[in-house]
């Protein structure tokens, strides 16, 4: 009885102040990391609502918080449609991205001669600005739809490219060797060893990639202009600033911002779901 | 294909496995990494490779592993050398972070074609030489230094080797768990008779181990003189602590200090 009482005192003991105090600070920053940006977000509607109203702004200069959401609701048809065309522009982008991008990154590590061939052209492209290469892709390319998915890769594959290269090549060297020791193919050793090394710096840049394929969607949007095939988030804009419906125009805009969020969104727990079991940056270490 | 056992014969009495003959490996046109080492390795060898930083001991096993091709002199392996005769321990365990322990076992089958199911059983039992049959789903992060290790152990003998090379493998661990993978290295080598050659910088792991030390000298790598351990397996607890064993060790580490080039 009394070893029974013993423990259950030794267990209560053994939380100390420190890990109390620890426990308080790690139940706070759960609950402050959604409360917080929430406020924040929260304080800043209603220091619009009220600028717009102390300052007496007209609203097609400034329209304030509730007309933005009386336009979100009213033109809620128009905008989900336009939504989901640069949705799926950005999504098509997005594949295309990373089929090429991970497909050359793949071709690259088997053969040397086409990475020194190819990557400065690789580079060349992702560093000249999509904005002014889009009007010549539209001069060339007939399709409107051809042209928007093309400029969106243009901007998207290369992060996915230049992470999947180099988590090809950092396999861990002994493996190699025991892969060499072993006797495998080229191709047992990109599947069994190179692939799954690379997984996490794929994931990484596939992060970075599905940001850029929506921003390439975006300008591909603004330059190409409506062609009978719909008109997408980011042509609904720029038409609603030529009439001065400045409320649609934040209704677009925050959902271009909640697709983007989504995005990130998804990507991140895609990654989560692939690498839990094993990689480092997915576990939640003790201490 | 069960993990097989071949009988231990007595130094002396062994049939030779592989000779290097006069091997030379020079990098850059410059820099003597091994020297005309010369060594016969014979069927049931325990041998240590013993010697300073610099003088050889990986690049040895490496040139016999064929990572590295010699600049002068042969490996020579008697009978026909396929792949699988071989069985590599890193200092590091070398596990795929991504696959489970016996995914990690599994491989050498694997590249060699043999699906899981072919293989299942002795993955199984190899896994229970080295006491890790409960971890068969385990992820390598979820082990410690030292069951990484054993996993890394039972991937080098699963396939039968002819040869497990080993290099330093406990280095890295603490002095206790180093301890308990020595012994149960020797129970494990006296349960399926393989031939081991062993890199170390310990002059007690090595005495404790091998029956063979080669002890070697840096600039240039090279071997300096070899020694035999004669007390009898199965060594234990009573062989560390015995006067035998002190006298072993005394013996070898004045031929580390002579590698080293101070005087005995």
């Amino acid at each position: 009885m009394s070893l029974a009482d013993d423990q259950t005192l030794a267990v209560t003991e053994t939380r100390d102040e420190d890990e109390i105090r620890r426990a308080r600070a790690a139940r706070m920053e759960r609950v402050a990391k959604w409360a917080l940006p929430l406020l924040i977000m929260a304080l800043a509607i209603a220091g619009w609502a009220w600028i717009v109203v102390a300052n007496e702004i007209p609203h097609y200069i400034l329209p304030g918080p509730d007309r933005v959401w009386d336009s979100l609701v009213t033109d809620w048809a128009m905008l989900i449609d336009a939504a989901f065309l640069t949705g799926w522009i950005t999504l098509a982008a997005l594949t295309l991205a990373v089929v090429g991008g991970a497909g050359l990154a793949i071709l690259f590590n088997q053969s040397k001669m086409l990475e020194l061939s190819f990557y400065p052209y690789a580079v060349i492209l992702q560093v000249t600005p999509v904005v002014s290469i889009a009007p010549l892709i539209f001069i060339y390319v007939d399709s409107k739809i051809a042209g928007m998915l093309l400029c969106a890769w243009l901007v998207a594959f290369f992060p996915v490219l230049s992470s999947t290269t180099l988590g090809l090549n950092s396999v861990d060297h002994n493996l190699r060797d025991l892969f060499r020791i072993y006797g495998a193919t080229r191709w047992q050793r990109l599947r069994y060893l190179q692939l799954p090394s690379a997984l996490p710096y794929f994931l990484g840049g596939l992060k970075i990639a599905g940001g850029l394929s929506l921003i390439g969607a975006v300008v591909a949007e603004l330059v190409a202009g409506t062609g009978g095939i719909g008109s997408g988030l980011a042509f609904r804009i720029q038409e609603a600033g030529y009439r001065l419906n400045i409320a649609r125009m934040f209704a677009a805009l925050a959902l271009v911002a909640a697709m983007g969020v989504f995005i990130f969104a998804a990507l991140s727990v895609l990654s989560h779901l692939l690498l839990r079991k094993w990689h480092e940056s997915a576990l939640s270490r003790e201490t | 294909m069960a993990v097989r056992h071949t009988d231990i014969l007595p130094l002396g009495q062994r049939p030779p496995l592989l000779r290097l003959n006069h091997v030379d490996k020079i990098f850059g046109g410059e820099v003597v990494a091994l020297k005309d080492m010369t060594l016969q390795v014979n069927q049931g060898d325990f041998i240590s490779l013993l010697g300073p930083s610099g003088c050889g001991k990986s690049t040895a096993l490496r040139v016999i592993s064929d990572l590295m091709h010699p600049t002068r002199g042969r490996v020579e392996w008697e009978g026909d050398h396929v792949r699988g005769d071989l069985g590599v321990v890193f200092q590091e365990p070398t596990l795929m972070p991504w696959a489970t322990v016996a995914q990690n076992v599994w491989l050498p089958f694997r590249l060699a074609g043999k699906s899981y199911g072919e293989v299942k059983d002795d993955v199984l039992e190899v896994l229970r030489l080295v006491g890790l049959e409960k971890f068969l789903n385990a992820y390598p992060r979820e082990l410690s230094g030292g069951m990484k290790m054993r996993v890394s152990i039972a991937r080098a003998i699963a396939t039968n080797p002819r040869l497990i090379l080993m290099d330093e493998p406990f280095a890295a661990l603490d002095e206790i768990t180093r301890h308990k993978l020595n012994n149960d290295l020797l129970k494990l080598k006296a349960k399926i008779g393989c031939t081991v050659i062993f890199v170390t910088h310990s002059v007690f792991e090595s005495v404790f181990l091998s029956d063979r030390i080669v002890v070697m000298a840096a600039r240039p790598g090279r071997v300096l003189t070899e020694l035999e351990v004669d007390a009898p397996y199965p060594r234990g607890e009573e062989f560390r602590t015995s006067n035998e064993y002190a006298a072993h060790a005394r013996r070898a580490s004045m031929a580390l200090r002579e590698a080293m080039g101070e005087p005995a």
